[in-house]
């Protein structure tokens, strides 16, 4: 299994995802600055977390135009799995692989916490060793994590049942009160038609080391590297 | 020649920047102040001498970068220069 991790100027959790990459598949993933023109293949490539470009003008607006992701959508339309996160997430949006967009969470402050997160969908490369409706635990860290689209937009993504993960309470309740950003519908993280791109604010990778305290982010990196094995 | 694009958050996108410049101006006393948004305004220096080349080299530019049309709309204007 080939995995390429692309790194922005401002990238931050670049070596966090590479580290439980590297955990679940025993391989080094390849670190991709971003200025390259081209892409080895790759099974996965993912977007890390960070504050690409110092988050001017918009979140990840710069980083959708830097050279290489002219490259990550062409793997992408070939069937490569894409995963953004966090900032990543914001990258997808403004590069169009995902649809809507992410705006400033609803309080105005940055959010910093461990998140109860309901699995919405465990049928894709990325969730499928998760139950559906599993309540894990997973840190959210950001400033814009508000998920905002069009109504038509957010229709089609729930009739097609492309939402991966809803903030919830620990019973799994989901309503405004659990909702720590304003994020539409609580989404948390949204899937392509194609089920091979997704992107989420929470922060997987935090939750994969036991010595750190959690572990629900263990099956999120079963779940692809079984899959794309 | 000199140019505005002023960006705007589009009607009923949630806007919680302007929202507390608005509350924040109404506990100043400002009672008369009903709602504010916050955009940008960007000043863009072109190589170019006429509005309309001008006109569309920015629109490109705000539809690739400048703007996310998701929630935002642009307007280009070219300001007299003193």
């Amino acid at each position: 299994m080939k995995i390429s991790v692309i790194v922005f100027p401002g990238s931050n959790c670049d070596r966090d995802i590479s580290v439980s990459l590297k955990k679940f598949s025993n391989k080094d993933p390849l670190m991709v600055w971003h200025r390259e023109t081209s892409l080895p293949d790759s099974d996965l490539i993912v977007l890390p977390g960070g504050f690409s470009y110092g988050d001017y003008l918009r979140c990840g607006s710069m980083a959708a135009n830097s050279p290489i992701m002219n490259e990550v959508k062409k793997s992408s339309e070939k069937g490569s799995a894409v995963l953004g996160i966090c900032n990543g997430f914001q990258i997808l949006t403004e590069s169009g692989l995902l649809p809507g967009t992410l705006i400033r969470n609803k309080g105005l402050s940055f959010l910093c916490k461990n998140t109860p997160l309901k699995v919405e969908n465990n049928n894709s490369i990325f969730t499928k060793n998760y139950k559906d409706n599993d309540i894990i635990n997973i840190p959210i860290a950001h400033n814009e994590g508000n998920y905002f689209a069009s109504e038509d937009v957010i229709k089609k993504i729930e009739d097609k049942n492309l939402v991966a993960f809803r903030y919830c309470d620990y019973n799994g309740d989901i309503d405004v009160a659990n909702n720590p950003n304003g994020s539409l519908n609580n989404i948390a993280g949204i899937i392509n038609e194609n089920g091979n791109v997704l992107g989420m604010m929470p922060h997987p990778e935090r939750a994969t080391d036991r010595v750190a305290g959690l572990s629900d982010g263990e099956k999120f990196f079963t779940s692809i590297i079984e899959s794309l094995k | 020649m000199k140019s505005l694009v002023k960006i705007m958050p589009k009607k009923g996108v949630l806007d919680p920047q302007g929202k507390a410049i608005e509350k924040s101006l109404n506990q100043l006393g400002f009672s008369q102040i009903k709602e504010v948004t916050q955009g940008k305004i960007i000043e863009i220096e072109l190589d170019c001498n006429n509005e309309v080349d001008a006109r569309e080299i920015l629109e490109n530019a705000s539809n690739k970068l400048l703007a996310n049309l998701v929630i935002e709309d642009y307007e280009i204007t070219f300001p007299k220069e003193d």
